[in-house]
């Protein structure tokens, strides 16, 4: 059994009070950071080598070294739980089970930067995950670590939980800030970053959920021994959510360089594909992420097996791979249709944009429709083209990333299942009742192809 | 844009400014409009809705101009501008729900209450609206009910049908 340290209690039943958590070894990490000077949490969290869960794997403790510390300014730790990159739902499983290793995560993070309030921004639509977020920060609070001179250390920390309204785009850091002011989620221009002007323009840090309740075992342990697990630069645990066509969906904690063939296949993890069907594609990392087919899900152009880590997964580039995102692992049997499912992202993204920038406003708008039209039959072969042209158009042309987002998906699936997408030019009848099935995408890679595009 | 399309004169209760009062604290001196979105759920949740004059309301409270607060209204999916059923059926229609049957779950709902899509049932109780990934994507098919938000995950038609009805009889 591969070693959990996220996870580890969630099966005991209470996990979710304190006092239980608190028999399981909780709360340790804050009496032992609390110990130390916060420079020295900081020193640990960059030796873990950890990288950030939100979906960039920018590296933790760098992120919180670049913090501004003016005089008499005060600086803020924000809790990103706005979960809803389609294919990702961890962070509200681990809020859901075990909320107090976000809590304990929260002050460990905050005595570090030195943050005297701190924000735990939740997407609205999960107000269950807020009450029991709420809950758990009271009894915190109870037991003396939360509020005013923690532990008799000196250190006062206020801990809030404020919900979202309903908007992907909120999940970006500058947008996040925006909507925790009160304001329309509309991400700012970058510089300034948030570390030197976020919340009310002071220095802020903005973390995933599963990266601040990462620094807990890293305290605890030390951040070399958490470096041990993993591979690479890819380092310690990782939450990955399943769903799609498995045998088995849901959240699970793999050690990082895990063999995808086994995530997908071994009974420990998702127990193969449903209904006894075949894989035919997956998208690794979460919507936004390219997808691929099946063989290069397995395998690498040269042949070799595709781990589950930042490296492995990106290996190829866009040319042959895909990215670690935020963890959101999505597979497709071999009866559903690409292009239905392109199309369906398309549609997410123009909803989402905030419409701030034209290449993505207009940009997602054209490709929802030109989608819609090939996968209704209406399509034509120079509509393929012209949605590698608009995805090209709006990629690293706009404020956010959400633009990338939205060009990705569409880029690579044309990249990849090109025959797919012709297919349903040329068969605008049949392609309404059946699919293009698994054609070759699960067959052996003929030739290796080297990456000339990123 | 923003539509009103009906006018409710509302009043707020002791209690739900108790618990406006008790948000703004949150947060520091002179930034009381980080309690909107809060408080704009707040009101929602007593009303259904939120009307312009309920919307005015939470301006005069927070200190802020009235389309401060239209604009972060009409901005979030959330938030309704107009009358809903009492009970919202909001169903994820994203990419991993539907490749387990979130679009033909959607179909099914339709049927069943009679309403398309944003409409209400005439008896006031019913309306569904397919909305974007809840996070819950390997418990698919899922959908959520306000204002507390209940999750109801693995859905098939029957456990749709034995929903509605227990709404109804509720
Ligand atoms: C459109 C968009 C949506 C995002 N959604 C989320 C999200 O729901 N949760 C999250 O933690 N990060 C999200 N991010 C990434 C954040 O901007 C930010 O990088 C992250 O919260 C940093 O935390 P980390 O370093 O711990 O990963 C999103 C980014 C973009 C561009
Ligand atoms: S890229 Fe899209 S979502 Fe991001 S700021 Fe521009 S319009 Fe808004
Ligand atoms: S796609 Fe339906 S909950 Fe994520």
């Amino acid at each position: 059994m591969a070693r959990k340290l996220l996870l580890e209690h969630i099966n005991v039943p209470g996990i979710n009070t304190f006092d239980v958590y608190r028999q399981k070894g909780g709360y340790r990490a804050v009496e032992k950071a609390l110990k130390m000077t916060p420079d020295e949490v900081v020193e640990e969290v960059k030796k873990s080598g950890l990288r950030g869960r939100g979906g960039a794997g920018f590296p933790t403790g760098m992120k919180w070294s670049f913090l501004a510390k003016p005089e008499g300014v005060p600086r803020y730790l924000v809790c990103n739980a706005d979960e809803s990159e389609p294919g990702t739902f961890k962070d509200r499983y681990l809020m859901t089970y075990i909320p107090h290793a976000l809590i304990e995560g929260m002050i460990v993070s905050s005595f570090a930067l030195g943050a005297k309030t701190s924000y735990i921004y939740v997407r609205g639509e999960m107000m269950p995950q807020i009450r029991i977020l709420e809950r758990a920060i009271a009894e915190a609070k109870n037991a003396g670590f939360l509020g005013k001179n923690i532990l008799g250390s000196g250190y006062d920390l206020e801990l809030y939980v404020q919900p979202g309204g309903g908007a992907y785009i909120c999940g970006e850091e500058t947008a996040l800030l925006e909507s925790l002011e009160g304001k329309r989620g509309n991400p700012r221009i970058k510089p300034p970053f948030p570390a030197i002007a976020g919340l009310y323009g002071c220095p802020t840090v903005v973390n995933n959920v599963e990266s601040i309740a990462a620094t807990v075992p890293i305290i605890n342990d030390g951040g070399e021994e958490y470096a041990k697990i993993g591979i690479g630069r890819s380092t310690g645990t990782k939450l990955i959510s399943a769903s799609g066509n498995l045998v088995r969906p849901g959240v699970y904690e793999i050690e990082l360089g895990l063999p995808v063939e086994e995530f997908i296949y071994s009974d420990e993890y998702c127990g193969g594909i449903a209904n006894g069907k075949r894989l035919k594609a997956t998208v690794a990392g979460g919507s936004s992420v390219p997808v691929l087919p099946a063989n290069l899900t397995l395998k690498l152009a040269n042949g070799e097996p595709r781990l589950m880590s930042y490296e492995s997964l990106s290996e190829g580039g866009f040319a042959t791979g895909t990215m670690m995102g935020s963890g959101g692992f999505i597979a497709f049997d071999e009866d559903q249709c690409i292009v239905r499912n392109t199309w369906n992202f398309a549609r997410f993204y123009h909803h989402e944009s905030c419409g701030q920038c034209s290449p993505c406003r207009e940009g997602t708008g054209w490709m929802e429709k030109v989608l819609h039209r090939l996968e209704y039959g209406h399509g034509k072969m120079s509509d393929i083209d012209l949605l590698v042209d608009v995805s090209k158009k709006i990629e690293g042309n706009t404020i956010c990333p959400l633009g990338d987002a939205a060009a990705w998906p569409v880029a690579s699936a044309i990249r990849h299942f090109r025959d797919e997408f012709e297919w349903h030019v040329k068969e605008p009848v049949k392609c309404l009742d059946t699919n293009y099935g698994l054609a070759n995408y699960a067959e052996p890679i003929a030739k290796v192809e080297v990456s000339t595009e990123k | 844009m923003l539509r009103v399309e009906e006018q409710q004169p509302v009043e707020f209760s002791a209690a739900l400014t108790e618990k406006f009062d008790e948000i703004v604290k949150r947060y520091p001196e002179g930034k009381q409009k980080s309690a909107l979105l809060p408080i704009l759920h707040e009101v929602q949740a007593e009303f259904g809705w939120l009307s312009t004059s309920a919307m005015d309301q939470v301006a005069a409270y927070l200190d802020i101009q009235d389309i401060e607060v239209y604009e972060v209204a009409s901005f979030y999916t959330m938030y309704f501008l107009k009358p809903q059923g009492k009970y919202v059926l909001e169903v994820c229609r994203t990419g991993p729900c539907c490749l387990v049957g979130a679009e033909k779950l959607m179909e099914h709902i339709e049927q069943k209450l009679g309403v398309k899509e944003g409409e209400v049932t005439s008896d006031g109780l019913f309306s569904w609206r397919g909305v974007e990934c809840l996070a819950a994507c390997g418990f698919g098919p899922v959908l959520q009910i306000g204002p507390e938000y209940t999750f109801y995950e693995n859905l098939d038609e029957k456990k749709v049908d034995d929903l509605i009805e227990d709404l109804r009889k509720k």
